[in-house]
């Protein structure tokens, strides 16, 4: 997306000096320990969109492990070494099908499934997608250069309470015989927002 | 979805038609004014959490809130939608904001 509509690029120097003075008084009031803001930081950047597109590369080849995801998405990561944080919110993955395209916002916020893919895109977090994508889904979709096909139901997830959503896109065609390292590098982080769908193979040999 | 999630019971079943409550409290809430007024149906009860509207101001979130995920027809929330008929939305709703029908 060209133009974000997110202010805190203009306003940096603002929502630090904000960011700080909000981390004092919660740690002088008690409400948490400097520690406990760091560790967070921490579980936040250790993870990154590889992480989600490697879960999710592995649910497009093992069709036991996907229904295990879809179902109970904290015990499946947890086989594959992701135990996630007991603080985190709880965490919901969803399928693009042929029948069904989920894309996730928060319209409140910037509530993202941090504790698997990490921190959001700017995009994310700014009024305009938050604002635009419950409205014009479609729109939006074109806007990212995502085709739909006429007949697929488009579903909007406003993650607006306990549940972070994570999108498996769809697999694309002609990736038959490829490894699960390959199949993960299809898988973007727009895919797993559900604005994008998963690469095609021939935009990566390309590039 | 965990074992929390599971073995409780909400006031609604999935399939029933529930309107969302107006209100814009002063306070901290997380009902997104363009659902208010609306009518959803109730997808799945995710489970029972603290209420947000008092942990916000350091309290203990109790009574703890039966959570929906409530499904709508995209042309029930904004006239002159440009998608599909068929289009939905999903948002997570506490039991205290939703009105039986």
């Amino acid at each position: 997306m060209a133009e974000n509509g997110h202010s805190h690029g203009d306003n940096a120097e603002y929502y630090s000096l904000r960011a700080e003075a909000m981390q004092a008084l919660l740690i002088e009031k008690g409400v948490c320990t400097l520690d406990d803001i760091l560790t967070m930081a921490d579980q936040i950047d250790s993870r990154s969109p590889e992480d989600g597109a490697k879960v999710l590369a592995h649910a497009w080849v093992d069709r036991e492990y996907k229904k295990r995801l879809l179902g109970d998405a904290e015990s499946a990561l947890l086989e594959l070494g992701y135990d996630l944080p007991e603080t985190a919110p709880k965490l919901t993955v969803l399928e693009n099908t042929d029948e069904v395209h989920n894309m996730a916002v928060c319209t409140l916020c910037s509530c993202y499934p941090r504790a698997i893919i990490g921190r959001p895109p700017a995009w994310y977090k700014g009024l305009a997608y938050r604002s635009r994508v419950v409205v014009n889904p479609r729109g939006v979709l074109q806007e990212f250069g995502t085709e739909l096909d006429e007949a697929v139901q488009v579903r909007v997830i406003d993650s607006s309470a306990y549940f972070r959503y994570l999108i498996l896109p769809k697999r694309p065609a002609g990736t038959e015989g490829m490894s699960e390292e390959e199949l993960a590098k299809l898988i973007t982080q727009e895919s797993m927002i559900g604005v994008a769908q998963a690469l095609s193979p021939e935009s990566v040999t390309a590039s | 979805m965990s074992s929390q999630a599971r073995n409780v019971e909400g006031k609604y079943r999935p399939g029933d038609l529930v309107r969302i409550r107006v209100g814009v409290p002063a306070t901290h809430f997380r009902t997104p004014e363009y659902i208010q007024g609306k009518q959803g149906r109730i997808k799945t009860l995710c489970g029972v959490f603290p209420n947000p509207e008092s942990l916000a101001y350091g309290g203990d979130g109790l009574p703890a809130q039966p959570l929906y995920q409530i499904e709508f027809s995209q042309t029930d929330l904004w006239e002159n939608y440009k998608g599909r008929a068929s289009d939905t939305l999903f948002i997570d709703i506490y039991e205290h904001w939703l009105e039986t029908i």
